[in-house]
């Protein structure tokens, strides 16, 4: 029994460094621009989908699939900073939030009409099978993903707060005005950003598609786990969200394991309106 | 006398709408028109007039559909009675979203909407006395005309064009009234209007309840129409996506906005379905969002905004003449 506890938790905290990495996407942009990506879950979509082609056209597993699932989502990232979110940071906040839900719903269909509505999986042994440890067993898959996951948040932290990248990107998320006094080009840096958090993103998809269905609105349930991650570890911060995220996939792993898998998102979701009830500065932010 | 004219016109074509095209058809695709611009201007209060951005609506839109078919389902009584439940659920959901986001910035107020919308969703499909996944059903045969259950579209385009009349005046009336003044003051500057004192948050959560409540009939009339209600029709998140696109695209904030929305995007989607059959249904969502992001890209104001402006530029007459190389301004 308890083994069985310990085993739904450390298969939660796996899952939670997936939801980290790509809740530190979202909330990188939104600490530094104040703007939501409502498309964010469509970001981690398309990369399942490019390791699922990766797979399909090559016969590679994340090895390929990962690293070109980042670049291709960095790719877009770009895209979509200098083609619609610079302008429309500019218009009023009904043009913010209609722009970047519209371009969940661009997204989404597209998928859905070039991949269709079906439930795809990669073959389960993708990544070598299942090995026990301290009498855990635990999937390969799962377990690289989780780590990755993981290590990749850890890289994005050190690279916001010990590089002087990550400090022009404060600087210009501090005061994008005075960062410009200072010679350095908000637009730059914004873009930058965009790249890193929509690569991160896409990262992340191709890393829970080794063992998570892929579907075209499977983004709708991760842009709320998103939300609820950030919300949880506070605006801007990504040891906050890394934090939520592991929080989270343990809760949704055990009220999946003690009250029953349909019930799991249930939880979730209402975790986060009490949030916003209660504490909407999140867990560690400030009031 | 000669500015009541063109609006005088319009109205009577609409109400002579389904007698001059009086195929079965066409008379169904007015009552859809019809039914969408209520369910559009509802939106539109808490959407456009408050600036509030609800992507969730149609929880709203589910509690009328499901309360009008509950009550026919379990209590064996007219989906009518219904309707008033319907509001109260609605408004109070709205109430348990509202008061907490509606204090902090309008990003909060957006993801609350999808994720109760989401949460509701997941619930009634996980709920037996709610039909599950199944849904619930009207009555088949109707036993009287309280029962709102007709073969021909023509009853229902009266009854919807009715109640858009009362949702456009009631949002007329909300418009002009203090509340108006202070959502406007609200939307420019949120800062500025509370320093002077208008009470932002709960003028913001009132556009909110009144929305809500609205949205909820037309969800009820929706059920009627179609005699059942299911969790993809009554809660699917491209309902909300529908409502949202269509006051945007006429012009969120504006009184008739979201009826030039829904005339111009409902005749689209069924002629795309038409067309394209089951296939086009994912084209059809792409091309929404591709309008959601034209629209918020360069025309946030909606089709009517820009019509206004180009039919002032020419009222005004041709700009004057300048004398050759004055065109700059000093």
């Amino acid at each position: 029994m308890s083994t069985i506890i310990v085993q739904v938790i450390v298969g939660g905290l796996l899952l939670g460094a997936i939801y980290a990495l790509f809740s530190s996407g979202l909330t990188l942009v939104w600490g530094m621009m104040n703007i939501v990506n409502f498309a964010h879950g469509d970001f981690v979509m398309l990369g399942m989908y490019v390791a699922f082609v990766v797979w399909t056209l090559f016969g590679a597993g994340p090895l390929l699939g990962a690293p070109l699932a980042a670049v291709v989502l960095a790719t877009l990232g770009v895209v979509v900073y200098f083609g619609l979110i610079r302008e429309i940071m500019k218009g009023p906040m009904l043009a913010q939030i209609l722009g970047t839900f519209g371009l969940a719903l661009l997204l989404r269909y597209s998928a859905f009409w070039w991949f269709g509505a079906n439930f795809l999986t990669l073959p389960e042994n993708i990544v070598g099978g299942t090995f026990d440890v301290l009498g855990l067993r635990i999937q390969a898959s799962r377990l690289l993903a989780g780590g990755v996951a993981l290590l990749v948040t850890l890289g994005l932290h050190l690279l916001l707060t010990r590089t002087s990248l990550g400090s022009k990107m404060l600087a210009v998320a501090e005061d994008s005005t005075a960062a410009q006094l200072m010679g350095i080009r908000p637009d730059s840096m914004q873009a930058i950003a965009w790249a890193i958090a929509a690569g991160a993103t896409g990262l992340a998809g191709a890393l829970i598609a080794t063992f998570f269905y892929i579907v075209p609105t499977v983004g709708e349930t991760l842009a709320i786990v998103a939300f609820v991650t950030v919300s949880l570890g506070g605006f801007g911060s990504v040891p906050g969200a890394l934090m939520a995220g592991l929080l989270i996939g343990v809760i949704e792993s055990l009220s999946a394991y003690l009250i029953g898998a349909v019930y799991k998102d249930i939880v979730v979701y209402s975790l986060f309106l009490g949030f916003l009830w209660f504490r909407p500065q999140g867990l560690m932010g400030k009031t | 006398m000669r500015r009541l004219l063109w609006p005088a016109v319009v109205l009577a074509l609409v109400i002579a709408y389904p007698l001059l095209f009086s195929t079965p058809f066409q008379q169904r695709l007015g009552a859809l028109v019809l039914l969408y611009a209520i369910a559009a201007s509802a939106w539109n209060i808490v959407g456009g007039y408050a600036g509030q951005v609800s992507v969730g609506h149609v929880v709203f839109f589910g509690c009328g559909a499901y309360a009008a078919m509950g009550a026919y389902a379990h209590f064996g009584l007219s989906p009518l009675v219904g309707i008033p439940v319907g509001i109260i659920i609605s408004v109070a959901i709205s109430a348990v979203v509202g008061v907490p986001t509606l204090r902090l910035s309008g990003h909060y107020f957006s993801m609350a909407t999808i994720a109760v919308a989401e949460l509701v969703r997941l619930i009634v499909t996980n709920t037996e006395y709610l039909g599950a996944a199944v849904g619930l059903s009207g009555p088949t045969v109707p036993r009287n005309v309280f029962d709102l259950s007709f073969i021909s579209a023509l009853p229902y385009y009266y009854l919807f064009l009715t109640i858009l009349a009362i949702t456009l005046g009631l949002t007329w009336w909300m418009a002009n009234s203090r509340m108006g003044f202070y959502l406007r003051a609200i939307r420019d500057s949120e800062r500025a209007a509370r320093s002077l004192g208008a009470p932002a948050s709960r003028t913001k959560l009132y556009a909110f309840m009144l929305s809500a409540g609205l949205t909820s009939v037309a969800g009820a009339l929706y059920a009627m129409m179609f005699g059942f209600v299911d969790p993809e029709s009554g809660l699917g998140i491209l309902i909300s996506v529908k409502m949202l696109i269509m006051a945007a695209l006429g012009g969120a904030g504006l009184l008739f906005g979201p009826l030039v929305g829904a005339a111009i995007l409902v005749p689209l989607e069924e002629i795309s379905n038409n067309l394209l059959g089951g296939k086009g249904a994912g084209l059809t969502f792409v091309l929404y969002g591709a309008i959601i992001v034209l629209i918020s890209r360069f025309q946030p104001g909606g089709i009517l905004t820009l019509i206004k402006r180009l039919w002032s530029r020419r009222r005004e007459g041709s700009p004057p003449k300048m004398a050759p190389g004055a065109s700059h301004a000093p």
